[in-house]
């Protein structure tokens, strides 16, 4: 699965990171405890949370992560779209809940 | 960032500044990217990371200010991350996981789980911790390439 399929099959909105559209998704992972984050999820992994600011940029850069995701409608901080440009990370926004997005990406195939 | 090369390998140092959010992971970033340039394997990039991110984020919640200071030599990377500030009262709780003395406000976003000292031990073959009230923190860490 590419980054970009989460923006043309689920039609989820990028806010973020265009020229991450292309990278690859191996998994997904949902947490808001950052050191919990920089633990556990793995390389390539799509990472669904509620926390917004730019700090999220800097994890997703430096686990690799395949994207962000962003549920329930939250709004993305300014300086945090803005450095996920620089950083090449792609955030979505989506009006659904953490348990609608596993359900789209296990409807896909992830397993 | 200031960085020198000696015989012994490269050096890399980063001043880190009190509760300046905006900016923390710049240093880790920027270490990551410096180790994958010079060709070292992913899992290593990984623990280092994981290390100096952590390192940062303690240094910008908990202290007055500090600096990280990293040595890339033949075998090993050597991880110093040195505060000024109030240092810790008790090391052995300060290790445990959960255990954390962050504001309400610095969890609200996401920090201050207190999983950062045991992440780092974690990710560390050798990790050291020195810390005197009132005074600072200061934290060793080595990486070997291979263990």
């Amino acid at each position: 699965m590419l980054v970009k399929d989460i923006k043309d099959k689920f039609d989820f909105k990028v806010v973020a990171g265009e020229k991450g559209l292309n990278n690859e998704v191996k998994g997904l992972y949902c947490c808001d405890l950052l050191s919990w984050v920089m633990s556990h999820a793995k390389e390539r992994d799509a990472w669904i949370t509620v926390q917004t600011h730019i700090n999220i940029v800097a994890i997703a850069s430096l686990l690799n992560l395949a994207c962000i995701i962003v549920p329930e409608a939250i709004e993305v901080d300014e300086d945090t779209i803005e450095k996920a440009n620089e950083e090449n990370i792609t955030i979505f926004s989506t009006d659904l809940d953490n348990f609608r997005i596993f359900s789209k990406f296990y409807e896909a195939g992830m397993r | 960032m200031h960085s020198e090369k000696k015989d012994m390998g490269i050096k890399l140092e980063y001043e880190v500044i009190k509760e300046d959010f905006g900016r923390a992971g710049e240093a880790s970033s920027d270490i990551k990217k410096v180790l994958r340039k010079l060709g070292i394997d992913s899992a290593i990039i990984r623990r280092v990371a994981i290390a100096t991110y952590e390192a940062e984020i303690n240094i910008v919640i908990h202290s007055e200010g500090g600096k990280i200071t990293v040595y890339i030599k033949p075998d090993k990377i050597e991880i110093i991350a040195k505060d000024k500030g109030p240092g810790i009262k008790d090391i052995n709780l300060a290790m445990q996981k959960g255990f954390s003395t962050a504001s309400n406000k610095v969890r609200e976003l996401g920090f201050g789980a207190g999983m950062g000292l045991p992440n780092m031990k974690k990710s560390s073959d050798e990790f050291d911790i020195e810390s005197k009230v009132g005074i600072g923190t200061t934290l060793k860490m080595i990486i070997y390439f291979n263990k």
